[in-house]
């Protein structure tokens, strides 16, 4: 039980500190996107116009418009919760959790395959 | 820039109240983004799915820091509620919503007469029940320790298929209705699975982040989330959802029931009457 125990501690550990850092990271950029929106007053784009492809994203982030840095910072926050399935893949492994580690690779590909799907429905 | 502080303000609101609950906050959002600033549903939805991936990531750093949630639950019962996801995204347009609604909604509203129940019943929320062999077998029995009553509370986990299933349709739910990603789970695994309503919460932020990822991605690429409105918000929501995550850990459970139960009757009122083509 004791084993077990501190097996979850070292794993919520890892993922502890992978969430930390997908916030911040996020949050950072989506600041710097809202006080140049503030400067700007305005994304630099039309009012439903934003970009949607990472290119379109680091043109406008080279060009400094808002909109694109928010975009980036908004993915960096939709990127975190996969990244931490990822980890956690890791963090069993590493803790010779094998039943687990299947069942949280079951969840990263199921994850994967909706993402797939979404893209061909959209 | 008025609108950027309103945002901001309801973000911090949804938030607080999202991480507490272990609900995306979609409930509170969805109508002050509609009809205070008249934001069309599609975008609307767009931010709400932003939102509770905030919501989940921001709360669940500290209820991993505290033990609070049960993260071998949560990896489990993401396999019913991913692949649910999916499937009730594929669904949609095949399927006639209106009788999934009226059942869904069904659910919740026994949901509430059963917190009624336990909120009129024992005082202590936890209780042992018999041992289920997959809740052993899958080691999902936890443990929490509850800041309000500061007592480690020992819990075990029922009926681990029925709360399984369960959550696949939870899944379902939020793949082809686009609602209720945190409440179906919260109560799932209150009402169903026994488990305390703390580490319920706990969980179910856990777990939202990563249902929403899924779909988040396809509204991030078809221009659904506008990051005017979704930057504010999520922001504001993490700002909430960090307090509120905090905030949770010394209130009584009793107390969580008690704002728990008007959303939950409210939902499911709304979701039986949408299912009869009423909308309120």
């Amino acid at each position: 039980m004791t084993d077990r125990k501190a097996e979850m501690a070292e794993i919520e550990l890892v993922i502890g500190k992978i969430l930390r850092i997908g916030v911040i990271v996020s949050a950072t950029i989506l600041i710097i996107g809202l006080g140049l929106m503030m400067v700007h007053g305005g994304t630099g784009y039309g009012e439903y116009q934003f970009p949607t492809t990472f290119t379109a994203i680091f043109q406008g982030i080279g060009a400094l418009k808002a909109g694109a840095v928010i975009m980036l910072g908004l993915f960096c926050l939709i990127l975190t919760p996969v990244l931490r399935v990822v980890v956690s893949i890791y963090a069993f492994a590493k803790e010779q959790d094998y039943l687990y580690v299947w069942i949280t690779v079951a969840v990263l590909v199921i994850l994967l395959i909706g993402m797939v799907i979404g893209f061909i429905k959209r | 820039m008025q609108q950027i502080i309103l945002l901001l303000a309801v973000g911090v609101i949804a938030g607080i109240l999202g991480a507490i609950l272990g609900i995306g906050g979609g409930i509170i959002l969805t109508p002050v983004l509609t009809l205070a600033i008249g934001l069309d549903i599609k975008y609307a939805i767009g931010a709400s799915i932003i939102s509770v991936i905030a919501t989940s990531s921001g709360a669940t750093i500290a209820y991993l820091k505290d033990d609070m949630l049960n993260l071998r639950v949560a990896m489990f019962l993401e396999i019913a509620t991913t692949v649910g996801a999916i499937i009730g995204a594929l669904l949609t347009g095949v399927v006639p919503t209106g009788f999934l609604f009226i059942l869904f909604g069904a659910f919740l509203l026994f949901s509430t007469y059963n917190m009624v129940q336990k909120l009129r019943g024992k005082a202590a929320e936890s209780q042992k029940g018999t041992t289920d062999q997959w809740a052993k077998k899958l080691n999902l029995n936890g443990t929490y320790y509850d800041k309000a009553n500061q007592a480690q509370v020992d819990y075990e986990v029922e009926k681990v298929p029925a709360g399984f299933a369960m959550m696949f349709g939870a899944g379902i739910a939020s793949g082809l209705l686009g609602i209720g990603s945190g409440v179906f789970k919260v109560t799932a695994m209150d009402t169903i699975m026994k488990m305390p309503l703390k580490p319920s919460s706990a969980t179910s932020n856990l777990m939202m982040g990563v249902t929403a990822a899924a779909s988040a991605t396809v509204y991030f690429f078809s221009g659904a989330i506008l990051p005017n409105i979704a930057a504010p918000l999520a922001l504001g929501i993490l700002v909430g959802a960090t307090v509120g995550s905090r905030i949770m850990q010394y209130l009584q459970p009793k107390w969580i029931r008690l704002i728990f139960i008007p959303i939950l009757f409210y939902m499911g009122l709304q979701m039986v009457l949408k299912g009869f083509g009423v909308q309120i």
